[in-house]
Parts: structure tokens; C-alpha cells; sequence
């Protein structure tokens, strides 16, 4: 519209001129529509500065590591916001982020993002990351069932029956690449990421071999999204494990 | 043979001659902390008094590390000499200052020696703090007791020899410090007097806003000229210079605003001055704010009356203009607008803006790699932000838009290389 707009002005008698100009706005592609996007001082604005890595409407970058943030649970992004401010998680360029921002503007940038409705990328396969049936199956077994005799709960208690996290502070375990599952559960092993304490997640990461991670990320980066991909309103059993990030957590069955 | 006495000897007397020389001046104006000091209860207003003061010295930045327990220390501060901890400043007897008297607090800021005896590093800016007044110094030592102890002991220095010995600090101080005390200026106003002791002492501007030599010093604490900061490659630009941040030409309420709320209709407070901004200078009072700006408006130099000469730049190549004006469009425009125009009160234009066209790019290059948001203030307390692109543009990308930038829509700068570049990009932290 704007480019029909301004070279509507060129004249009739240099057509190749004309020609010479579609050219370049064709040349300049998706940046056109980005352009023509006017000023709104909104949270979406303000939030343009995050897309550069979390990538459009916040629906991960291209690498894997830039995780989705769109649609998560608000109190889960929140926790994760002050903790790269605080320390508890380790990310330079994040950090540096949101350093300066207080805690009520954390809470908004995460009740925005959590209320971002964006499409799942589709799940990867199989072969794509090369997992084996065994380590698929192991994966879920952990997932479904975890695996009592070494203490580990399954994922489902706390995470939701169908995945997708539970509102506000436990996030969905779908539509996230193998290789940022892996990260994570890595340096929850390590102590690298930590949540508030009691961290449940690091206790339970410490119980998880190589293996297990492995075929826990292999499964679950396998799976797509269930029809309804909203986070679950509550847990069906009270959590097997106490959580300091979850608030209402203390009836814990222990 | 007695001539090689006689020389021996003499070398002796000189050495010490000048180890007196030292000793002297490192003792020098040095109050008596042996004399007990009277039980005294503080008035609420000295407390509140004291909070304040250490709002205006922003001592919370330094002394607290990430997460950490406010005031209890344990931040790293990387100088080109080796890593410096900063010290526990809550009231704990075994490892705050919990045993300390009025007198070793005032030691310490007007002298810059422990409550132990030690001399201190300079990375504590007592080289400023020196000009506080004993009254303020108690204020602000009445109000750290306040604070709930925290048991947290100090770090260890981290300082390459010879650096980590105490000669070398006294022969440093030997040769540049001196304690003093602010000296009211009478032939101007009270309120210009105020700003000079708030900028000069507690606010310690001149430790970033002036240049330091080999040896890490400042030249004077009224010496705001500009310098890059060690280590962390944001320049504090001069506040004496009409083409940096000189503010002759401001109004007293744009100069206050961007105090109060780290921003103004034209742009925000970035890097360093930031975080100043947000722990600091937004709890001050308008009145202590308009003195600075007073002071600061009248700094030497700052007024923009001589243009700048004629400057010659080396060519920028065809296809580093292509890559520039390209890369513009697609990362920039967006949010700073076809002409670097800007959006009032969210963008800062790019066209005629200081940060831009000063000689030095080291917060440009900062900016564009690491991006960030402006202080969330009371003022300003949903900022905007711009997008890091330190994984998304190479050196010569960063170079190439950054050189657009500075010679685009009137702007007259020289272009900055992929070199200068490659220097911020590898010694950098955000």
C-alpha cells in the first residue's frame, strides 16, 4: 500500500523507472510489512525488543536454544524474568535485559506473553534427532510413570496429564526443541539454572542419569500438541515434591 | 672504598627519606578513633537524613551483589589491576561493620583506611568521598546500623603483584590522594555550592565522567572531561563538552527529569548511568537535583557558542554504504524511523543526537550488541527497549549501520571500522 501510494507520483513516461521499483520493494520483502507496522504504545511495542531472539510474538528463535515464550504460564515467566535479574539463572544478554525492570513491569511483560495465542511449530520426528524406539520408550515410561524405586515422579504430576503446564507457575513441556529441553535439565543437574527454594525441578534433575534425560527430551520434543494447548487450571494430586516456585505448594503430600 | 659508603649511605637516606615521605602523607589528616565515643540514640530525621545520603552515593550498587543481601558486599569489580570484592556494609560484628565507631566510618570515607588499618583500594571512591562533611559521614553510618546484620565475610582481593601489597597502595596514595574537605566557592550561590558537594563528593561523578591514567587515577574530582570506563568499554561521556553530554544548553527541568526518571522526550540513560539513575539520582530531591544541574550547567567549557572545526573523515567505501543504509532499513527503521526521526517519549531519534555523533562509538557498539531497556523509574516505569544484536550482526554489519548512522540526516561523525568494532565485541561484558 505504501509503496502503490508513493509511486503512484512517478511519471508515465519513465515506466522502467516503475519497473526498477517493484523490483526493490520485492527485494525488501517481509521488511515492508514490518515497516509499515505504525507506533502503538502498547505492551506488544515494548515487547519488539525481545523478539530478536524469542523471535516472532515470542514463538522461540531459529536455534533451539531461545526458548518459546509465548502462551507459557504467566507466574512461571515471571519467576524465570526475576531470576535471570537475581542470579538464579545464568544468561548474560538476558540478564542484562531485564536488570533495570521492577518487579510490577516483569509481571506485565509476563502476563503479555502468557496471553500471546501463536501456533505450535510441529513436533520434530523421530529420525530427525535420531532416537531410537527403546530410548523413545523409556522416555515415556519416565514421562507417564517416572520411576518410584529411584524417587523420580513422573512429569504428568506436576507438569499436567496432557503437558501443557499448569496455571500460573508450572510450564508445558511440548512444543520446545530436544536440544533446549536438554539444556535445562543439564543445569538443573548442575545447579546452573535454579529456581526458588525448594527447587523441586533441581531435585529432581539430580535423580535423572544422562540416559534418562535423553529419553525424556527425545519423547517429549517428539510429541505434538494436544487440540487444546492451554495450561491445566490445577494439579489433579497435590505435588509430589515441595516447590518453591509453585505458589500454594506447602500441601504437599510428603 | 669509603666513597662507596658514602654512596651506599646515601641511597639508604634517600630510601628513607621517601618511605617517610609516604608513611607521612598516607597518615595524614587521619582523625583519632581510639577516643570512646558517647552512647547516642539517632533521631529519626538523621536516619532518614542517612537513607538518603546513601541513595545520593548510590552505595546499594556497589556494595550488593546479584540476589545477594542488600549492603552485605561481595560484588566483583573488575579493574585493569585485578578483581576487588566490595565490603559488607551491614552491621555484623564479625564480618560487617558491627564494631566499627562513628570515627572508623568517617576514617574510612574521609581517609580511606579500614577500621584494621588497612589502606583501601580506590575502586571505593574515597578520592571523592573525602569532601563529605563529618555530619553527613555520621548520617549515613547511623543509618547502616540500622540495617539487619548479615553474616556474609568479605571476599578476598583478587590483585596481581604488585598491586595486591600495601606499599604500592601507599605509594599510590602518596601520589594521589589527598583527603580534604569541600571548600564553599563564596563568590557563588548556595545552590551552586550544594550541587558542586553533591558532584564532586557523594555522587562521585568524576569516577567514571573523567579519564584515568596508567595507575587507574582521576586527575581531580572537579574534572568531568569524559573517560572510558576500564574494562567494561561504555564510555562516560564528558559533561563539559557541548558535542558529548555538556547540559549548558538544557533547562534546569529537562536536566532534572532525566535525573528523576532516566528519561527525557528525546532519548534515555543507558549503560552505567542507568543503573545510577534507578538506585540513586530518581530518590533525590528536586531541590538537590536542580542544584546539580545548576553546578553542571555551569561546568567550564560546556557551552556551545565556537562551532566545532570542519572535521576530515577517511572515505567510507561504496559497498559499506550499501551494507549500512541496507541494514538500517531492515533492523533500525522500525523503531527509529526512514530518517532516524525517532518516536518522542519512546525511541530516541538517531538524527542529531549527541550519543551518536561524539567521537567515541564505544555505547554505540554497546547498544546495538547488547541492547536493553531504559530504568524502570517511579517516572518512567514501563520502559521501552531495543533488541540485543550482538548474535545477529558480525563485527563489519555492526560496523557498516553504525557508520550509516553517524553520517546520515545531518549527522557528521567519522564512520567506525570493523576494528574498533572487534575491540568493544571482545573485551565486553553486559
Amino acid at each position: 500500500m505504501r509503496f502503490k501510494l508513493s509511486f503512484s507520483s512517478v511519471p508515465p513516461l519513465a515506466p522502467f523507472l516503475r519497473r526498477l521499483a517493484v523490483l526493490a520493494a520485492l527485494a525488501l520483502g517481509s521488511t515492508t510489512a514490518v515497516l509499515a507496522a505504525p507506533f502503538e504504545n502498547t505492551i506488544a511495542q515494548r515487547m519488539q525488543a525481545c523478539m530478536a531472539c524469542h523471535g516472532l510474538q515470542g514463538r522461540a528463535g531459529p536455534d533451539g536454544y531461545y526458548p518459546r515464550i509465548a502462551g507459557k504460564p504467566a507466574g512461571y515467566l515471571y519467576h524465570q524474568l526475576m531470576s535471570f535479574r537475581d542470579g538464579r539463572r545464568h544468561y548474560a544478554l538476558m540478564t542484562g535485559m531485564v536488570d533495570l525492570l521492577s518487579d510490577a513491569y516483569l509481571m506485565e511483560i509476563a502476563q503479555y506473553f502468557s496471553s500471546v495465542e501463536a501456533p505450535y511449530p510441529p513436533p520434530a520426528t523421530a529420525a530427525q534427532i535420531g532416537a531410537t524406539p527403546e530410548v523413545l520408550r523409556q522416555g515415556q515410561r519416565l514421562v507417564a510413570q517416572g520411576d518410584p524405586t529411584r524417587g523420580i515422579p513422573a512429569c504428568v504430576q506436576c507438569h499436567g496429564q496432557s503437558l501443557t503446564g499448569v496455571a500460573p507457575d508450572i510450564p508445558g513441556l511440548l512444543g520446545l526443541p530436544r536440544d533446549y529441553l536438554n539444556a535445562q535439565m543439564g543445569s538443573f543437574r548442575t545447579g546452573q539454572r535454579r529456581a526458588q527454594a525448594p527447587d523441586c525441578m533441581a531435585t529432581v534433575a539430580q535423580r535423572l542419569s544422562l540416559a534418562d534425560v535423553n529419553a525424556v527430551s527425545s519423547w517429549l520434543a517428539t510429541r505434538p500438541l494436544p487440540a487444546d494447548t492451554h495450561p491445566a487450571s490445577s494439579v489433579p494430586a497435590p505435588l509430589p515434591l515441595p516447590c518453591g516456585s509453585v505458589s500454594g505448594a506447602n500441601e504437599v503430600r510428603r | 672504598m669509603k666513597k662507596l659508603w658514602i654512596a651506599r649511605l646515601a641511597v639508604v637516606a634517600v630510601l628513607a627519606g621517601v618511605a617517610g615521605l609516604v608513611w607521612h602523607l598516607n597518615v595524614r589528616d587521619e582523625p583519632d578513633v581510639s577516643a570512646s565515643e558517647p552512647a547516642s540514640v539517632p533521631t529519626p530525621a538523621i536516619l532518614a537524613r542517612g537513607e538518603y545520603l546513601a541513595r545520593a552515593g548510590d552505595c546499594m550498587a556497589c556494595h550488593t551483589a546479584r540476589g545477594g543481601a542488600a549492603f552485605a558486599g561481595g560484588l566483583a569489580l573488575a579493574t585493569p589491576f585485578g578483581t576487588v570484592y566490595t565490603s559488607n556494609l551491614t552491621p555484623d560484628d564479625a564480618t560487617g561493620i558491627g564494631t566499627w565507631s562513628s570515627a572508623d566510618f568517617w576514617r574510612a570515607l574521609h581517609n580511606g583506611r579500614a577500621k584494621n588499618g588497612r589502606l583501601l583500594y580506590p575502586a571505593f571512591p574515597y578520592t571523592n568521598y573525602t569532601k563529605i562533611t563529618r555530619e553527613d559521614s555520621d548520617a549515613l553510618y547511623a543509618w547502616l546500623r540500622t540495617l539487619a546484620p548479615v553474616r556474609q565475610p568479605n571476599r578476598p582481593n583478587a590483585l596481581r603483584w604488585p598491586y595486591n601489597t600495601q606499599v604500592a597502595l601507599a605509594v599510590w596514595r602518596a601520589l594521589y590522594f589527598t583527603p580534604g574537605t569541600y571548600t564553599p566557592d563564596t563568590a557563588r550561590s548556595a545552590q551552586w555550592n550544594r550541587g558542586a558537594y553533591l558532584v564532586q563528593g557523594l555522587g562521585h561523578c568524576s569516577a567514571c565522567h573523567a579519564a584515568r591514567n596508567a595507575l587507574g587515577a582521576t586527575s581531580d574530582s572537579m574534572d568531568l572531561a569524559g573517560g572510558l570506563i576500564p574494562l567494561q568499554n561504555w564510555y562516560a561521556p564528558s559533561l563539559q563538552s557541548p558535542q558529548e553530554a555538556g547540559v549548558a544548553d538544557w533547562s534546569t527541568a529537562d536536566i532534572v527529569k532525566l535525573f528523576q526518571t532516566g528519561a527525557t522526550r528525546h532519548g534515555w540513560v543507558t549503560g552505567p548511568m542507568a543503573e545510577v539513575v534507578l538506585r540513586g539520582t530518581q530518590y533525590l530531591s528536586q531541590q538537590d537535583l536542580a542544584s546539580v544541574a545548576q553546578y553542571l550547567k555551569a561546568l567550564p567549557g560546556a557551552h556551545a557558542d565556537a562551532a566545532p572545526a570542519a572535521r576530515a573523515y577517511p572515505p567510507v567505501s561504496p559497498m559499506v554504504a550499501m551494507a549500512g543504509a541496507k541494514l538500517y532499513q531492515d533492523r533500525c527503521a522500525q523503531c527509529h524511523g526512514a530518517t532516524g526521526q525517532g518516536v518522542p517519549n519512546a525511541y530516541p531519534a538517531l538524527a542529531g543526537n549527541r550519543v551518536v555523533t561524539m567521537d567515541r562509538p564505544a555505547n554505540l557498539v554497546q547498544m546495538v550488541m547488547y541492547g536493553g531497556f531504559a530504568p524502570a523509574t517511579a517516572g518512567n516505569s514501563r520502559p521501552f527497549g531495543m533488541p540485543p544484536y550482538v548474535l545477529v550482526l558480525s563485527d563489519s554489519e555492526i560496523a557498516a549501520v553504525l557508520t550509516h548512522i553517524r553520517m546520515s540526516w545531518g549527522n557528521d561523525a567519522g564512520p567506525v571500522s570493523e576494528f574498533q568494532v572487534k575491540r568493544l565485541r571482545n573485551t565486553a561484558t553486559p
